[in-house]
């Protein structure tokens, strides 16, 4: 990743403390609901920039493909047929990928150094080359973003396209999105945008139209205009109150001082089990897929 | 489009029905997004399927496929009934003032002249009353009984809201809340756009469907005017320009006429198609066809086109019959055609009747296929299991496959649904031996050409005596055909033209199509510039490419002001007289000096110089458009005229003979079949491309809840949708977004079949759609009825 003229605000497991010269502006990106029309444009220049390709599926009986995240598919597109209370029939169309929590829940639970960093813009990205591939990102995503790769154990999810950010680009979804659904700018700027959309499906009869920002995660850089806010379930799933688990709390407040403990522990435990054992051997047939 | 794209976003109420903009245009659909952002404009979706585009519509309402004019006509009877029309517009703009011949009339669905035997019309009646000065009859008052406006009235008197909801099952509530959203936009200050696409031309009525809402806007005074119009989107980057150059067998470039049998002379011909004004004082500006067609037999024959020759008039083939692509694979069928050039076009996959298509193909002794990947067609003969079930060693045809490069391989013009011919650059070579279109072709020719030269033939003069005057023969470029298409003077230092206007029919100018005429003028490739300023902020950038004809970016724009000259919305004005001259914000549809009272009408292209809103006899069906039932419906009768079984179908519609049994009854076939596009996809081509192809992998159907419970089916399951000429398997996607309808007090299920699969690429493979589909099309226009039809639905 070219991140050089991004700073990084906070790493995971990690006390050194981060470079704090520079100020940069907070991003965000805009997903107004009401203008997507699921095309998978965003899906489409997402593979494109990043370079990645998921399998040729299958079709599921949904318009859904591929059929959910992973680690060649960093967003997709979801789709809900809702019935509204009136009876009218509502076809809701959501780009889920990663929220890029301003609290992230990944970064606080991932127990490998540096494996998880925050922008000091607000950008959340995973650093490969430092991940485990543990999985406690997972659990520590309140919306199920990350995905481990069958073929490195790593865990993968959206960067923001930090690296076209750093060049001073917007994300390749929000370049491809053609009606203009995917909006990025300052985290400022797309609020004050978000309003103007509120106002407008409020008038259209959208009374519980609102802003997606939620504060159990102190709030996302990537947000959603929802024409239904008050349900954000409704778009397959969108939690309602998104917060940090409590396992991540806990990791955080009570197991993680226990854990170095036992760390420590177990390295001895281990120095003295190659002195007076000798080296574990590897069975072949473990080892193979 | 009479309009343009950007101007989409001029619109206050947008009408999409008989398309899917968001689906299949989702880049131009932006202005849709435009619209609603900045002028809080409404869209409104009427579709038998709940779309992607009913998706982010303020307003949805189902319609039965087949049905649209049921719908529209309506909507025509709801406007003059609650005087929603623009009457000033109407009155000046229009025919409805207009006497028609007192002999026409309309009767239980059949209009006067009808022939069973031959399935046409003798259209004498479908005319005005003359005067003694030759020109029509109009009565200002529009009393007259036999007058446009008091015919149209009683023709879609029929069309009540009662009878409307019957045929379409669109409940009674949601047609009138449409009506009044339609009927909102009769004032100077309000207009609707209207978007459609393959969703009305693909009906064995589509032509009339499309002249049905052309008469809604011209009823609400919303053609000519920004945000207005009747806005064809076309399916391909450059549809538009196929359609301009003629790729349609009986026409020549510019949308003029090949000559037929019936021509005996260069006279003839010309009498025949250069049109008398009907009224005074008209510009009827096809009076010019003759300068049109001398320029392009010079471009074409060059110093062979001579005044003494009729410039070349015997050099051009005379047809004799219909050559749309139903005729072509109709003759192919019956052994008439030997040899096949298919360039970038995969019938096959494309053509209606799958079964009817190879077997056709199976009977050229050669088939020429020129396109970059092997398609379907060009793969005909080969055996892909159950998917194309066919024995090699049957198939005599000798299969040629000539790789061309793609779009962005090489240098060229797109003109896009809005007219803008835009220029574009090759980006990169084409991969190993792949060549230009036009080389190819060229090749080909000069290989003729010598072949011609050397052994004679019975008559080589049209091949010998074709001007080619590139500098490189085998690789004619983009910029020579550019600049022969606009045009040049062959006087003087034969500088290229600036416009249509300069055209003579002495054969002192060549031009190769008289619409694209200035588009390479003095001053260079005017498509290819770039420049995006917009000072009246309507999206109106003269400056970004060129827009035939002359430039223009709203067609009969003289129509966005009123009699007197003064707009009738000054905040959306495009054009406007000034005292002494039209003058604003895009070039006049208008001869810059007519003064409003010498009452120069804005249908500048018609005899009478007015919107007509009784079609003469141009559509071969009717003067009006009449709600009849696709040739595969699933009701018994035609509700508008239920005593005629005559006039149950369209009974202008051509029907070969050998196609008769291959329709089917709604006994076996319950079920109304659609086909249609997904946006993940482009037509047959990207189930090649990976990336396309992860995102929508596998084909399926899409079911109604209810038919599913009917049938014990759910998501993902496998099925088999059949036609009485053949069937496909898929997956079933279950759906809420497809509604059960109500038909006249009964239960129409539609079955939804997107098309994008076939044998070849790299999604999964599976059927090709058009298996299923009718070999029926538009009475005038031939495209198949790809959109209603009758199927089965059963578990795999």
């Amino acid at each position: 990743m070219k991140e050089q003229s991004l700073n990084i605000e906070r790493r995971s497991a990690t006390t050194t403390p981060s470079p704090g010269v520079r100020h940069t502006v907070e991003v965000a990106k805009l997903i107004d609901i009401s203008k997507c029309i699921g095309c998978k444009a965003c899906q489409a220049a997402c593979m494109e920039w990043n370079d990645i390709r998921d399998k040729i599926g299958t079709c599921e009986g949904t318009y859904a493909n591929p059929a959910d995240l992973s680690a060649g598919s960093w967003t997709v597109m979801r789709y809900a047929e809702v019935e509204t209370k009136d009876g009218r029939l509502e076809w809701l169309m959501r780009k889920d990928g990663c929220m890029h929590c301003a609290d992230p829940g990944c970064l606080k639970s991932c127990p490998a150094p540096g494996a998880i960093v925050q922008h000091s813009n607000g950008i959340v990205n995973f650093q490969q080359e430092n991940c485990t591939g543990c999985g406690y990102c997972i659990t520590g995503c309140p919306f199920n973003i990350p995905r481990l790769s069958p073929d490195d154990h790593k865990a993968y999810k959206c960067t923001l396209c930090s690296d076209r950010i750093a060049t001073g680009m917007e994300p390749a979804c929000a370049k491809a999105c053609p009606t203009g659904a995917i909006m990025f700018g300052s985290k400022k700027a797309m609020l004050h945008h978000a309003e103007g959309r509120i106002t407008d499906l409020k008038e259209r009869g959208y009374r519980q139209a609102g802003l997606y920002n939620p504060a159990g995660v102190g709030g996302t850089h990537v947000m959603y205009v929802l024409p239904h806010a008050d349900t954000p379930e409704l778009y397959s799933g969108l939690a309602k109150d998104p917060q940090l688990s409590t396992l991540v709390l806990f990791w955080k407040g009570i197991a993680k001082p226990l854990m170095g403990y036992s760390l420590g522990l177990a390295v001895l435990t281990g120095i003295f089990h190659y002195v007076t054992v000798g080296p574990n051997e590897a069975d072949e047939d473990e080892t193979e897929e | 489009m009479t309009n343009h794209w950007v101007d989409i976003k001029n619109a206050d109420l947008i009408l999409i029905m008989g398309g899917n903009a968001a689906e299949a245009h989702p880049c131009g659909f932006k202005w849709v997004t435009e619209a609603k952002a900045h002028r809080k404009a409404k869209l409104v979706v009427v579709d038998p399927r709940f779309t992607r585009s009913a998706a982010v519509a303020d307003y949805y309402a189902p319609i039965r496929s087949g049905t649209d004019i049921a719908f529209l006509g309506g909507v025509i009877n709801y406007l003059v009934t609650n005087d929603k029309i623009l009457h000033e517009y109407v009155q000046a703009y229009t025919n409805a003032t207009f006497l028609v011949n007192p002999d026409f009339n309309f009767a239980e669905g059949m209009f006067s002249g009808y022939d069973a035997e031959t399935r046409s019309y003798d259209t004498a009646t479908w005319s005005y009353q003359l005067g003694a000065d030759g020109y029509a009859k109009i009565d200002e008052t529009m009393q007259d009984p036999n007058c446009v406006m008091q015919l149209m009235k009683k023709h879609f008197s029929r069309y009540t809201p009662e009878l409307v909801s019957r045929i379409t099952g669109t409940p009674v509530e949601q047609f009138l809340t449409i009506c009044e959203m339609i009927g909102s936009t009769a004032v100077p200050d309000r207009v609707m756009t209207s978007m459609y696409a393959l969703g009305w031309t693909q009906h064995s009525v589509g032509s009339e469907n499309i002249r049905c809402m052309a008469m809604i806007q011209l009823l609400l005074g919303n053609i000519g005017v920004a945000g207005g119009g009747i806005n064809a989107l076309r399916g391909h980057c450059n549809v538009q320009g196929i359609t301009d150059m003629c790729l349609f067998g009986e026409s020549l470039p510019g949308y003029m006429k090949l000559p037929t049998e019936s021509d005996a002379s260069f006279g003839d011909y010309l009498t025949r198609m250069t049109p008398k004004p009907l009224r005074p004082n008209q510009i009827n500006y096809w009076s010019n066809y003759p300068k049109f067609f001398v320029s392009l037999m010079k471009a074409w024959y060059g110093e062979a086109a001579t005044k003494d020759n009729n410039f070349g008039f015997d050099l051009l083939p005379k047809i004799k019959g219909p050559s749309d692509a139903l005729a072509i694979f109709e003759r192919m069928y019956q052994g008439e055609i030997n040899g096949f050039f298919c360039q970038g076009y995969n019938p096959l996959a494309a053509v209606a009747n799958k079964k009817k298509v190879s077997t056709a193909l199976a009977k050229l002794k050669y088939l020429v296929v020129i396109d970059p990947l092997p398609t379907e067609t060009s793969e005909f003969w080969k055996n892909h299991g159950v998917l194309n079930d066919v024995d090699p060693a049957a198939i005599q045809t000798e299969v040629f496959r000539l790789s061309s490069t793609l779009f962005a391989e090489e240098d060229g013009s797109y003109t896009n649904s809005g007219r803008v011919i835009q220029w574009l650059w090759k980006a990169v070579d084409g991969p190993g031996e792949s060549k230009g279109d036009v080389e190819i072709v060229s090749r080909i020719y000069l290989k003729l050409r010598e072949m011609y030269a050397k052994e004679g033939g019975a008559y080589p003069d049209p091949v010998l005596q074709l001007s080619w005057p590139y500098s490189i023969p085998e690789q004619p470029s983009s910029t020579e055909l550019a600049r022969e298409i606009s045009g040049r003077a062959l006087t003087g230092d034969g500088e290229q033209l600036s416009g249509f206007g300069q055209l003579k029919d002495d054969g002192s100018t060549a031009c190769g199509n008289w619409l694209y005429c200035g588009m390479w003028s003095p001053a260079g490739n005017l498509a290819a510039r770039r420049d995006n300023s917009d000072p009246s902020g309507l999206g109106q950038t003269l400056n970004w490419g060129f827009a035939w004809p002359a430039n223009r970016r709203i067609l009969y724009n003289r129509a966005s002001c009123d009699v007197a000259g003064n707009p009738w919305d000054p905040s959306r004005m495009v054009i406007k007289w000034n005292g002494s001259k039209w003058v604003g914000n895009d070039i006049p549809d208008m001869r810059l000096n007519a003064r409003p009272e010498e009452m120069v009408m804005p249908f500048i292209m018609h005899q009478e110089g007015v919107g007509r809103l009784f079609g003469l006899n141009k559509l071969k069906d009717g003067p009006f458009p009449e709600h009849y039932e696709p040739f595969e419906s699933p009701l018994a009768k035609n509700l508008m005229h239920p005593d005629n079984p005559e006039s149950k179908c369209n009974p202008a519609v051509r029907i070969f003979m050998g196609d008769l049994d291959s329709f089917g009854k709604p006994d076996k076939f319950p079920y109304v079949g659609t086909t249609y596009r997904l946006t993940e996809h482009y037509h047959f081509w990207t189930k090649h491309s990976r990336i396309n192809a992860i995102l929508q992998p596998e084909q399926f159907v899409e079911i109604g809840e209810e038919l599913a419970k009917e049938k014990g089916l759910k998501d993902g399951d496998k099925v088999i949708v059949s036609s009485n000429r053949g069937h496909v398997k898929a997956v079933a996607v279950v759906t809420k977004r497809i509604k059960t309808m109500d038909v006249d007090g009964r239960k129409v299920h539609t079955v939804g079949i997107p098309i994008h699969w076939g044998f070849m690429g790299l999604a999964k493979n599976g059927y090709i759609t058009n298996t299923l589909t009718p070999y029926v099309g538009d009475a005038t226009a031939q495209t198949p009825e790809f959109k209603a039809f009758l199927v089965n639905i059963e578990k795999a």
